[in-house]
């Protein structure tokens, strides 16, 4: 497997979140790192975890499984935008599963899959912990559009290039 | 709001001003004051976890444990590091109240971990922040850094001999890391699963030093509980249940969101602040604490109060304070379903009981739900569920259970017609 170097950019995030730690507890920061070469990447290739890892002084088994634990973390290549869409019970009393069935049907796509241009990923979310604003769905994992309805998705659609 | 409404503003307070979650706002309104009285008085701490005793503050985040009880367990002389942990990891489904301290109210909650700091002798604390709500984890980080300018957090708070810093924890999608010993795992920088208990954090939490967890709205009570009295808060809400407290509601009401009342509150008040069920509708039933709590009819909810004592008698919990209102469109089987389907995804696997157990009970619910169900299914579910609960580490499997076995108990009827005739009994 070739070897990535994490830029510049990404070790400074990540030495900020170092800090946060006792200076033995470097691993502390694995998940913001992850988190953040993500960010910077797109989705973590094997190498781009094991990079990670190298940086923070740990096992890259250590890495994988946090990676492969948490669910927001993305294994494989992405759409360049990732529309996570919440339908757990609050949400889907609140229509959730329409907007849902709108984006399926305007993108083409069913929850997992990625538009063949590779502009869009859609993917089914658990509790965003906002239900009071429900319907909504994250943007790139960071961006939470709530009080969706048909129309105020095929804008966001329509923003997102 | 009216004055006759039955709000109490303990956490909510600085939604009525223009800039809600400025540290000026905050200041200007008393914020501080509790954490400069003690610094000042170098009030002990023991006369600090009394007041918290008597208040009868009990945790926020579902559990309902007496927070004064649990911060005397802390090690008062121990010698090393000891932690504060908030745990604002909100993902039990119906739950979003955490997520409005932290959006409307940071002062508070940042001044109620400094003084439980300073009480449980702890150097540093932890916010851990459910991963999908980053921009309020980057809007924490900045009130974090306010703060540390006026001298609130850092080296000599206050011009004291005493430090504290506080930082920012960032999840990234696990429902289970609202568990506390597995959120202490998930800062350890690991997969976030449960730790068996005993010991339990109190002696051996983050780095296996001694450590207290708290909920936000726990922790963010603190200040208004030094301010007034531990006896003031009390008398805010009733005996054993003790001050106000936030609900989340959500489903079908006129206006869902987050309603701050004084625990025991009638449940009929609380739905007409949320504007009462959406027009032309009835309400069907209930689950008065977040997902994992049982589920209640119509008729036995409206006759409850919204405090610990009162839901736990009707036979649910109150949980994290989330109300999930259902009007009478709602199927029963399709609800459970997408429950069932929630405790399946987010179990950690690591007891076989909960692993398998909840992705049984989510397919034979979801085969119920699309015609293919068999008769002795709904035995087959009391079953499984009878052998996850208390056969696990931790409560996520009993939390998986509580949906199912109350969704049959009280509906059972809808789940049969679903399996004799293979459709709906609520709308076709």
């Amino acid at each position: 497997m070739e070897k990535i170097a994490l830029s510049a950019e990404s070790r400074a995030l990540i030495d900020l979140e170092v800090a946060k730690f006792p200076g033995e507890q470097k691993q502390s920061a694995v998940m913001s790192a992850l988190r953040i070469v993500q960010t910077e990447k797109g989705w973590l290739a094997p190498e781009t975890i094991e990079a990670v890892a190298e940086y923070l002084g740990m096992p890259a088994i250590a890495a994988y499984e946090v990676a492969t634990f948490y669910n927001m973390y993305d294994l494989k290549p992405v759409g360049r935008h990732k529309i996570t869409v919440c339908t757990n019970l609050p949400c889907q009393l609140q229509g959730a599963d329409k907007i849902a069935e709108h984006l399926k049907a305007k993108l083409g796509v069913d929850f997992g899959e990625t538009t063949e241009d590779g502009r869009y990923t859609l993917k089914e979310g658990e509790c965003m912990g906002t239900c009071g604003s429900g319907p909504l769905c994250l943007h790139n994992n960071h961006k939470m559009h709530a009080h969706l309805t048909p129309e105020a998705v095929d804008k966001l659609l329509d923003e997102l290039k | 709001m009216s004055l006759l409404s039955p709000s109490i503003k303990v956490c909510s307070w600085t939604q009525e001003h223009d800039n809600p979650a400025s540290l000026e706002t905050y200041v200007a309104n008393g914020g501080y004051e509790a954490l400069k009285k003690i610094l000042a008085e170098k009030t002990p701490a023991e006369q600090i976890v009394e007041q918290v005793k008597i208040s009868a503050l009990r945790g926020r985040g579902g559990a309902g444990f007496p927070t004064g009880l649990k911060w005397s367990f802390m090690p008062r002389n121990f010698q090393g590091d000891k932690y504060i942990v908030c745990n604002t990891d909100e993902g039990e489904p119906g739950t979003f109240k955490d997520r409005d301290i932290i959006e409307f109210n940071p002062h508070q909650l940042i001044e109620g971990m400094v003084i439980a700091g300073y009480t449980l002798g702890a150097k540093a604390g932890y916010n851990y922040i459910h991963g999908e709500i980053f921009e309020l984890y980057e809007s924490w980080e900045r009130a974090l850094g306010e703060a540390r300018r006026a001298g609130y957090l850092g080296k000599n708070i206050l011009g004291s001999d005493w430090d504290f810093d506080l930082h920012a924890f960032h999840g990234y999608g696990a429902y289970i890391c609202g568990e506390e010993t597995a959120l202490l795992e998930s800062i350890e920088g690991k997969k976030g699963q449960p730790r068996f208990k005993p010991p339990f954090p109190a002696s051996y939490g983050l780095y296996g030093k001694p450590t207290t967890i708290n909920n936000t709205e726990t922790l963010a009570s603190i200040p208004w509980i030094m301010r007034h009295g531990g006896q003031a808060f009390l008398e805010l809400g009733k005996p054993n249940n003790g001050g106000a407290k936030l609900f989340s509601v959500s489903g079908h009401v006129n206006k869902p969101g987050n309603y701050e009342i004084a625990l025991g509150t009638p449940f009929g008040e609380l739905l007409e602040m949320a504007g009462g069920v959406r027009d032309g509708h009835k309400l069907k039933a209930v689950i008065p604490g977040g997902s994992s709590a049982p589920v209640l009819p119509a008729d036995i909810m409206m006759d409850c109060t919204l405090d610990f004592d009162s839901i736990a008698k009707a036979g649910s919990m109150l949980g994290s304070g989330a109300v999930i209102v259902m009007d009478e469109t709602v199927c029963m089987v399709r609800a459970l379903e997408r429950l069932a389907y929630f405790y399946f995804e987010e179990s950690c696997g690591q007891c076989t009981p909960c692993r398998e157990g909840t992705g049984w009970m989510y397919r034979v619910i979801h085969r119920i739900e699309n015609g293919q169900g068999r008769p002795g299914d709904l035995d087959l579910l009391m079953d499984v569920g009878t052998n996850i609960a208390g056969r696990t580490i931790c409560a996520l499997g009993d939390a998986a259970v509580g949906p199912v076995h109350s969704f049959i108990k009280h509906f059972r009827k809808e789940f049969e017609y679903h399996i004799e005739h293979k459709k709906c009994l609520v709308g076709g």
